[in-house]
């Protein structure tokens, strides 16, 4: 499984960014998520994948013991995920806004600075 | 002697206090300052005659080892009776000059500024104290020169004079820590001692660079004497004590101050035997078709500079002799015709020599003070300024091999010299009075006494000689050499080559004056060559550096966020593929495929499907389908791999963004019509190269073994410590529970951002 997941957090990395590197405002922000879901992969990825024993204490037990998913990564996507979101957001709105401002969504038009427009 | 140097700038800090009393005709009480300088620095003459070793240390940094030193040598206190004589003298022209401007308080401050930082520069003992005041002068100057400052040449010049003497104070900065370094120390009386070592220190040729740039800029020594002329947009009175008297002079006050502990090689003489050579021929040629005539005095003051220079170079104790003599003798010619031409310009209103004739008949003392320095400056006995040419003639058939040429030289230098003086000094002043200049009358004696002081100054050295001799040259030249000096000064030493050259001299200077008429027609046809000059070739350079990072600019930040992501990704695919062409180590265990469970492929194979949807598809809506369908794929690895709250967060947070996108989508318009295939290519393959090196980073990190200190204890602490059994939730809010907070922060920023921007109006601009 890891080694297919290697392949698949590749590929969401080479889509983002060919889909950051297009014209398109729209295709920009998607980009941006497959970008950020890669990250979030690659990061659980080299955790190491263990199937079933999610890090959550029985309930007769003190500790975690044994084989167990590692909670620091998990840890980590958690808060990726959430910032990410927090990004996208302002990102969709940004763009809806400065659509509206500028009449336009390429991104090779939007380059000039507030005096010219 | 700290309160002596320092008072200068204790008064330009006092000036916008005393602004308001001093308003009217009392700014001339300022110049009590300078005069008591003078004073000062006069009563210790006899401890200087007397060769004491006058320091004055004073604690400032002893961690840098810099210290408020200075010493007062014979050197020293020429350069300090210049800057106070003549800076009382011209402290007094100016509240005549610029009586009633309205920033004459500033004009002042800036002045006493200078000439505070001058009295520092050749007083300090200190190498980095010699830099400070050195800058100093220089902007002070950069102030002075750009006064008139609703004139764009003006602020022209005074940026060009900065921009120059402060790049040259740059090199002798380096030129001072290099010295440091092969020296050891950066007091300078420490540095004499151990001169001899310096000569042949591997470091001396460049210290010898360093310094030589930093002095040749300040002294506008060819190719940066162009400063110069441009300096002269500055009040007369400024171009009178900066920029003939005194701060051009620093250059060469450092070079000399230096000959002893540098001097006396190939290199040392030899650059400064060209550079001055060339600078005096250079720029006393450009002075004969001069027509303005601040140009003239201008340029003879650079080729001055370049004589004084030249003579520093020939390294004999007779032409050391002879620059500080020349040194002195320039100061009060130069100064007073300076100060005569403010007078011309200030009654006149033109400062054209083609026009200028007769004003003997309305001030004849001007004319007089003039005509003495005109006469001094040709070197016609018994003025002061024919001891110095003798010096000087007398240095050059005295220097060696090359004596010809040299003498040559200094002869013709000599020659278009006279004619510059005379033409400055004299020739206003005589023949038929214009009509134009009928109702010009004689200005307050506050303007027309310094001249004529400075100018009879020129004459009573002349005649007497003595006055000066023992107390002022002696020391002074002592300072360059290591064996006291022995000379006497006279007018006459009877008939010799020495009195021939200076026959010669004079006659070929007086011929040439009555044959040579300035006319604007010359001055356009020296200006043809002007695209050759140092200058253009100067601002040339700087216009092509210019152009140069407008277009390296434009390569790079051209405003295209495409451009700046691909960059980016570009170089960092670079280096990752460097560190993977030295060698990969993938032993991919194939064996472990076999264990997979078909959801496991499933939910992959629907995951890669979809993230080709998204990249492909020609409509947004399905584009963002796929991309939430990918979105619920990683939930689900979440889910089968352990983690149940990343597959909650996830979840709801990729609903809510497709939702989120949805409601946007409808306002927002299709997609753009595709760009050239190649350029689809391009970033087709550098996604590609881009994803493929993270997969191998992946694979290669996944064979390394893992340290699982930090979950260990997580694990072990999550229930004993913080009461918690699901660790990953202990760890957001407990163990890392600031950085929870800081994200919670983040996200409220976030919907502050998104709420300003929902309410921002989207009215139009007018201009649309």
């Amino acid at each position: 499984m890891e080694i297919l997941l290697s392949f698949i957090t590749g590929f969401l990395y080479a889509s983002g960014i060919y889909l950051m590197l297009r014209r398109s405002l729209v295709k920009m922000i998607l980009g941006l998520i497959l970008l950020g879901n890669g990250a979030n992969m690659l990061i659980f990825l080299l955790g190491r994948m263990v199937k079933g024993e999610p890090p959550i204490i029985p309930d007769a037990a003190k500790t975690l013991a044994g084989i167990y998913a590692d909670p620091v990564p998990q840890a980590l996507i958690l808060t990726a995920i959430v910032i990410s979101f927090g990004l996208q957001a302002f990102a969709i709105i940004l763009m809806e806004r400065a659509y509206k401002f500028v009449q336009t969504d390429d991104l090779d038009q939007m380059n000039s600075t507030e005096e010219d427009i | 002697m700290l309160l002596a140097i320092l008072s200068g700038f204790i008064l330009a800090i006092l000036l916008p206090l005393l602004k308001n009393i001093l308003r009217g005709g009392l700014f001339i009480l300022l110049s009590a300052l300078p005069l008591s300088l003078f004073v000062y620095f006069l009563s210790w003459l006899p401890e200087v005659k007397a060769g004491g070793d006058l320091l004055f240390s004073y604690q400032w940094v002893p961690s840098a080892n810099v210290n408020l030193s200075f010493q007062l040598d014979g050197l020293a206190m020429l350069f300090c009776l210049l800057i106070t004589g003549i800076g009382s003298l011209v402290f007094i022209y100016t509240s005549s000059y610029l009586k009633g401007h309205p920033y004459l308080g500033r004009f002042y401050g800036y002045l006493s500024m200078f000439m505070a930082s001058m009295l520092g520069l050749v007083l300090s003992d200190n190498l980095l104290l010699i830099f400070i005041f050195w800058e100093l002068t220089s902007i002070s100057s950069f102030f002075l020169i750009g006064f008139n400052n609703d004139s764009e040449a003006s602020r022209k010049s005074a940026l060009l004079a900065l921009s120059i003497t402060g790049i040259g104070g740059l090199f002798l900065l380096v030129g001072f820590v290099l010295l440091n370094q092969a020296g050891g120390h950066y007091s300078f009386t420490a540095l004499l001692n151990s001169s001899p070592d310096l000569a042949s220190h591997p470091m001396y040729g460049w210290i010898l660079f360093f310094l030589f740039i930093g002095a040749f800029t300040k002294s506008a020594q060819f190719p940066f004497h162009f400063w110069l002329p441009g300096a002269m947009k500055a009040p007369t009175p400024v171009s009178t004590y900066l920029h003939s008297a005194t701060m051009v002079k620093a250059g060469i006050y450092l070079l000399a101050r230096f000959t002893p502990v540098l001097g006396e090689t190939v290199w040392w003489n030899g650059t400064l035997t060209l550079v001055g050579g060339v600078t005096m021929l250079y720029a006393v040629i450009h002075a004969l078709f001069r027509i303005d005539l601040k140009g003239i005095l201008a340029y003879s003051t650079i080729s001055a500079l370049g004589l004084i220079v030249f003579l520093l170079g020939i390294g004999t104790p007779e032409s050391l002799l002879a620059a500080t003599v020349f040194i002195l003798v320039h100061a009060l010619y130069k100064a007073t015709l300076f100060l005569v031409t403010g007078i011309i310009d200030h009654e006149t209103g033109t400062r054209d020599v083609t026009r200028l004739a007769g004003l003997n008949k309305v001030m004849l003392p001007v004319g007089i003070a003039a005509f003495m320095a005109a006469l001094s400056n040709a070197g016609i006995p018994p003025t002061f300024g024919f001891l110095g040419k003798d010096l000087i003639y007398d240095a050059t058939l005295r220097s060696g091999s090359l004596f010809v040429l040299l003498t040559g030289a200094a002869v013709v230098t000599n020659i278009c010299l006279l004619f510059t003086g005379f033409k400055a000094g004299i020739s206003p002043f005589v023949g038929p009075l214009p009509q134009e200049f009928k109702q010009v009358h004689l200005p307050s004696p506050l303007m027309w006494i310094p001249p004529l002081l400075l100018a009879s100054c020129g004459i009573v050295f002349g005649l007497f000689p003595f006055l000066i001799e023992g107390s002022l040259l002696v020391p002074a030249v002592s300072s360059l050499l290591s064996t006291a000096p022995d000379f006497h000064l006279q007018l006459w030493h009877g008939f010799n080559i020495i009195l021939l050259l200076s026959t010669i001299t004079i006659g070929s200077g007086i011929f040439l004056f009555y044959y040579l008429q300035s006319s604007e027609s010359k001055l356009a046809w020296v200006s043809r060559f002007e695209p050759f000059s140092p200058k253009s070739v100067l601002v040339g350079m700087a216009k092509g550096f210019a152009l140069f990072s407008a277009a390296w600019t434009n390569l790079w930040q051209n405003g295209k966020l495409r451009h700046y992501v691909f960059t980016i990704m570009a170089f960092l695919t670079v280096l990752l593929a460097v560190r993977f062409l030295q060698g990969i180590r993938l032993n991919l265990n194939l064996q472990s495929l076999s264990d997979l469970a078909f959801y496991d492929v499933a939910v992959l194979l629907i995951m890669a499907t979809s993230i080709l949807f998204a990249v492909f598809t020609k409509s947004r809506l399905q584009a963002l389908a796929s991309v939430g369908v990918m979105g619920f794929c990683i939930c689900l690895i979440f889910l089968f791999y352990s983690a149940p709250d990343l597959a909650m967060t996830q979840f709801s947070i990729d609903t809510l963004t497709v939702i989120l996108f949805v409601l946007v989508l409808q306002k927002l318009p299709g997609y753009i019509k595709e760009e050239s295939k190649a350029i689809m290519w391009r970033d087709g393959i550098l996604a590609f190269c881009f994803g493929t090196l993270i997969c191998i980073l992946a694979l290669e990190v996944l064979q390394e073994p893992l340290h699982r200190e930090i979950s260990k204890y997580y694990a072990e602490n999550a229930y004993t410590m913080a009461k918690g059994k699901n660790v990953v939730n202990v760890i957001l809010v407990d163990f890392r529970g600031f950085d929870t907070m800081v994200e919670i922060t983040v996200l409220a920023i976030a919907a502050l951002g998104v709420s300003g921007l929902l309410r921002l109006s989207t009215r139009k601009p007018e201009n649309k």
